[in-house]
């Protein structure tokens, strides 16, 4: 961010008191300036903030510090091409009451704000279907509150009908009680999942058809959700690295990394190059691996059985390698705050170019079946089109964006480690149909290897954990030898890693979009509150966008294409 | 040397007691339902892939329709939005039937103490095998088909197992 951007909004909007916080704005208005704020931050061009990222709320019972709110709203704005990060945040009073929707101006905000409904309980005045949407419907109060203990259960005896909902969506596209009944214009509904061989996992997508046309559509999402964020406000910081493993456990290590560089952006450590060639070289492998994983799956939904061998035998071909390296196949929890868990093998770079090559073979055996392949493109060109525009009024960030022709990737437009001194492309599609989100993948594991070949080429020898006691762990012989190698270890331990008090927000580009962490901190070891902005959730929000209007067969390829991943919808 | 009625008809005919056989065939033709939520079901894909190669042991017909399948694999973490589903799933599939908890998650609740989350499929539908780990290794789902398969070996067809089990949601 330039300091003329900050200027520009400092004096677009007087009223609001504005900070810059790790290189992002954050606005605080009142509630009856926030529809304004959010409308001016994206139609005035000056700001273009087309994309919302997030939208979460925070409940400060517990804070140290006397806020004005027990709860603020804050949503996340961001201008990809400009690389300008907004956060505005707004007091809620009377949560009974909330504050205006911004549904209106951000497609985005229809889920995100039926998150903060369902976890803090705060209205939304406005908002067209504010209901609960990770917890189940029979649920009672609201889990992410301070005062709702983290053990309180509740069992839920039947599951919702979504009946409501889909004559909602349907009234919406013109289709009354009347037509729904009429014998000749009927309307069929037929409900995938949430267990269902198509939805690789626990989604539940209700269509209203006719004949095998999607009228209209609505997705039911929450069946993994497991607590993460109230859980790691119990944990350390060093100790939620394992939780978020398993938020896309298809490229686990993606996650670690993203975590961690979110923390160590804040307490302001550098982490030794090394570190940084590290996590590069294994946040592009691992982005690889999980476009490996969904292009199996989703070519065996089509029908390509065959394919899911060619590709998901080199995925698992690579565990050999990061087994070597980690001790683990799927959850690695490799990455520390401050640097890795440990350094390569002897030998690491030999056994990654014979990955590398298998992975180029598996990818090119795999893409001579489908390139040319006239059931391929008839099945998945034009189909499931989205535009540009209406992906990233969804929220939409990632492969699923770039295949709508929009070329926003943080490597290139927010680079960190060090990104802007690869050199590689970023993929578009033109057409932003299933055949773009297909192909963006492919294009994507090659360009990953070519980053990773020239990072092999580049990465310094040299430590890589920083040499700070207050964050990293002191080496194992220190801790038996010396009194003091020992009580860092110990504080590290049992307090964690204390990051001082403060709010802030840290993205990181990866496999399926844009992971970003919201931290609030209390200046203790334990995250106060801690948000994740997954990228599926929002891509989720935006499916039935892409499926109406299409066949119910496309809509199982599609899904299969956007890589729904279960473990970061629902967290 | 043939006994009985084997002695007069010759080995042609082989006589046994219809447990056996039946539980022979039982054995090695287990029809897998994957109840995959999580990251487990990743590794279950593993062991259903080349290397793993389930299909050594009779079980790589993965169904996805309850009322085809005889064994489910649970592999994944239940929040209690899902464990109704989870339910109804199990009664849909025809006796007799098999249950393994793949992880855990699903014999546990594992990392996840929390609102949210089922502490044990346990206490929704019975269960016969336990996986640890997290996610298990491909090799230990093979191991806990292995255990079914011996189990089955002693039971018999006028044995209801799971008569009087009661869970949270019964
Ligand atoms: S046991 Fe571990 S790997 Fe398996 S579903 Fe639970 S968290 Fe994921």
């Amino acid at each position: 961010m330039n300091t003329t951007a900050l200027e520009n909004i400092k004096a677009a909007f007087p009223d609001a008191t504005c900070k810059v916080v790790l290189g992002s704005v954050v606005l605080d208005v009142q509630p009856e300036n926030i529809e304004n704020t959010l409308s001016r931050l994206k139609n005035d061009a000056q700001f273009n903030c087309g994309l919302m990222l997030d939208v979460t709320a925070i409940d400060y019972l517990d804070y140290p510090e006397q806020k004005e709110a027990r709860f603020f709203v804050v949503y996340t704005l961001r201008n990809w091409e400009d690389n300008l990060l907004i956060q505005v945040r707004t007091p809620v009073t009377d949560p009974d009451k909330g504050i205006p929707t911004a549904t209106h101006l951000f497609g985005a905000a229809l889920f995100g704000e039926r998150e903060v409904y369902d976890q803090y309980g705060i209205h939304f005045q406005g908002h067209p279907d504010l209901r609960r949407i990770l917890n189940h419907w029979q649920f009672e109060g609201h889990p992410l509150r301070k005062d709702y203990p983290i053990d309180k259960r509740q069992i839920c005896y039947e599951s919702d009908s979504l009946e409501k909902e889909i004559k909602a969506r349907l009234a919406k596209k013109g289709v009354d009680e009347s037509t729904m009944k009429d014998i000749n214009t009927e309307v069929m509904f037929l409900n995938l999942g949430p267990s269902h061989p198509a939805t690789h996992g626990a989604i539940r997508i209700l269509t209203a058809l006719d004949g095998e046309t999607i009228i209209a559509n609505v997705n039911e999402i929450g069946y993994l959700h497991r607590g993460f964020e109230k859980t790691s406000e119990t944990l350390t910081y060093n100790q939620v690295i394992p939780l978020t493993d398993r938020l896309n456990y298809c490229s686990s290590m993606m996650n670690n990394i993203a975590y961690a560089k979110a923390v160590e952006s804040w307490l302001g450590v550098e982490i030794t190059e090394r570190a940084q060639f590290m996590r590069v070289v294994l946040s592009e492998f691992y982005r690889v691996l999980d476009h490996l994983v969904c292009l199996a799956a989703a070519l065996v939904d089509m029908g390509g059985l065959t394919n899911y061998w060619y590709l998901y035998n080199e995925k698992e071909a690579a565990y050999d390698l990061i087994s070597r390296l980690t001790g683990a196949r799927l959850t690695s929890s490799f990455t520390r705050i401050g640097g890795m868990y440990r350094d390569f093998y002897d030998g690491w770079k030999e056994d990654l170019e014979i990955q590398m090559k298998g992975i180029e073979k598996g990818v090119g055996d795999s893409l001579k079946l489908v390139e040319t392949n006239r059931i391929v493109h008839d099945r998945t060109q034009d189909v499931c089109v989205l535009s540009g525009e209406t992906a990233l009024n969804y929220g939409l960030t990632g492969p699923t964006l770039r295949a709508s022709g929009v070329a926003y990737d943080m490597r290139k437009d927010a680079p960190y480690y060090n990104y802007e001194a690869f050199d590689f492309d970023v993929p578009v599609g033109s057409k932003g149909d299933v055949y773009d989100r297909f192909m963006i993948r492919y294009e994507e594991i090659a360009q990953s290897l070519r980053i990773i070949r020239q990072a092999l080429k580049h990465i310094p020898e040299g430590p890589v954990n920083i040499d700070n006691s207050q964050i990293c762990l002191p080496p194992k012989h220190q801790v038996y030898n010396n009194i003091e190698g020992l009580s860092n270890h110990f504080k590290l331990i049992f307090e964690g890693v204390h990051a001082p008090a403060g709010e802030w927000y840290d993205g990181f580009e990866a496999a399926n979009g844009e992971l970003g962490f919201h931290f609030v901190s209390d200046g203790s070891g334990k995250p106060y509150k801690l948000k994740v902005r997954p990228p599926c959730f929002y891509i989720m929000g935006g499916f039935h966008k892409m499926v109406e209007g299409n066949m119910i067969a496309d809509a199982v390829i599609n899904l299969s294409c956007i890589n729904i991943i279960g473990g970061e919808l629902d967290r | 040397m043939a006994l009985g009625l084997e002695a007069s008809l010759g080995d042609t005919v082989v006589t046994t007691k219809l447990d056996e056989i039946i539980n022979w065939g039982r054995q090695y033709s287990l029809w897998p339902f994957v109840y995959g939520t999580a990251c487990c079901a990743i590794e279950f894909m593993s062991a259903a892939a080349s290397q793993y190669d389930i299909s050594r042991y009779g079980a790589e017909v993965v169904r996805f329709s309850p009322r085809q399948a005889d064994l489910m694999l649970v592999c994944g973490t239940i929040s209690y939005k899902q464990a109704v589903i989870l339910k109804r799933i199990y009664e849909q599939m025809p006796h007799p039937k098999w249950v393994v908890a793949m992880g855990a998650c699903a014999s546990s609740g594992g990392i996840y103490d929390n609102y949210a989350t089922v502490q044990g499929i346990d206490t929704i539908i019975p269960v016969d095998i336990y996986i640890s780990g997290c996610p298990p290794r491909p090799e230990a789902v093979l191991d806990a088909l292995i255990k079914i398969q011996d189990q089955i070996k002693g039971e018999s067809l006028l044995q209801d197992r799971h008569q009087d089990f009661k869970g949270i949601l019964d």
